[in-house]
């Protein structure tokens, strides 16, 4: 049943997936957090900072991770493979009929139209992180947090690497809420 | 041949972080310079393509290539060397987390990681917005709002945004003749 279900979701995900990793993001917390109920946002931002920490595309690594912690093995593997089939099916056809569709028209107005969809859905995940209407303490305990956000966008203006600024982030914590709590 | 494709995508799979963008140069350098399987030109145009289908840049890159090689079975092989390696190290990640996750300062550090997370994915926002018309931005305030606030399905805001797309486009032929 779970099976089926991260099968559906996740061929979704793959389908809709227009504008590659981030705007992934969205529709998988949209389908992970909000409809299913999975995870909770903290959960399923934890699980984002290792996909970023790890090889790999960020949507694929979430899926295997999602997939992992929902259904163990085989949870992993049906995730992973119903993100990617959509993407290779419509790959292969577009590749296919590739010389007709170059400077098409119709594509191009499409993918023009899309992107402040696809803007409009990254910054719904980004507004849902912030303010989760679920439980817990969330993501922004206290004002660490909104220092920590604010120097990572800092960073990524200067270019800095993003994983350099996660590493640097969890020293941070380590550093104020680890130690603070020892001593 | 297709051990080449597999290993050159595995190697891509297992050695870029940060995903989607970070590993364009790199599949650029094996493809175009190292492998001669593709002149630039040709790879500039497939990214165009790769942007404009659904899934990640770097998955419809490896299909394309792949699919260009050695047909079905070439786009299978380029697929499955890129995701295999993230999978095993995923896999290996997920198995062990849990037995750290409540570990006090792992806990500290996944505190201060989660806002940092948020901000990666709001910087792509911050880039794109400089892009927008003020339509764009109309729209765009509109999905974030009912999105968020409505729980609306971001799918259905997807497939309008393409009809109306189209249905513009078939307007503007029918009206002006030639495209």
């Amino acid at each position: 049943m779970i099976l089926w279900q991260l099968f559906v979701s996740y061929l979704k995900i793959g389908f809709f997936g227009f504008g590659g990793g981030y705007a992934m993001l969205s529709l998988i917390q949209n389908e992970v957090v909000l409809q299913h109920q999975w995870l909770t946002n903290a959960e399923f931002s934890d699980i984002l900072a290792i996909s970023q920490m790890t090889p790999g595309p960020i949507a694929i690594n979430s899926a295997t991770y999602i997939g992992y912690t929902l259904a163990g093995v085989p949870g992993a593997c049906v995730a992973t493979f119903s993100v990617c089939l959509p993407a290779l099916t419509i790959m292969v056809l577009l590749t296919r009929f590739f010389l007709k569709l170059k400077e098409n028209p119709y594509l191009e107005n499409v993918i023009s139209a899309m992107r402040p969809v696809m803007v409009g859905m990254i910054a719904a995940a980004v507004l849902m992180l912030m303010f989760p209407q679920d439980e817990g303490m969330g993501n922004f305990p206290d004002w660490c947090s909104w220092v920590v956000f604010a120097g990572c966008l800092f960073g990524l203006w200067k270019k800095v690497n993003p994983i350099l600024l996660l590493l640097l982030s969890a020293l941070f914590g380590i550093g104020i809420y680890g130690v603070v709590c020892w001593i | 041949m297709l051990l080449q494709l597999f290993w050159s995508f595995f190697k891509i799979g297992g050695f870029t972080f940060g995903g989607g963008y970070a590993m364009i140069p790199l599949i650029e350098r094996e493809i175009t310079e190292k492998h001669h399987w593709m002149a630039k030109e040709e790879f500039l145009d497939m990214l165009t393509l790769a942007q404009a289908s659904p899934g990640p840049i770097s998955l419809n890159t490896a299909v394309f290539v792949g699919y260009k090689m050695k047909s079905y079975i070439g786009g299978m092989t380029a697929l499955l060397g890129l995701i295999l390696p993230p999978f095993a190290v995923i896999l290996a990640v997920a198995a062990f987390f849990p037995m750290v996750q409540h570990n006090p300062w792992v806990e500290a550090a996944f505190r201060t990681m989660r806002p940092a997370v948020v901000a990666l994915m709001f910087w792509p926002v911050v880039i794109w917005i400089r892009h927008l018309k003020p339509w764009g931005w109309a729209v765009m305030a509109v999905v974030a709002v009912s999105v968020w606030y409505l729980h609306w399905s971001p799918v259905w805001f997807l497939l309008s945004a393409a009809t109306l797309a189209i249905g513009w486009t078939f307007y503007r032929a029918r009206k002006g003749g030639l495209r």
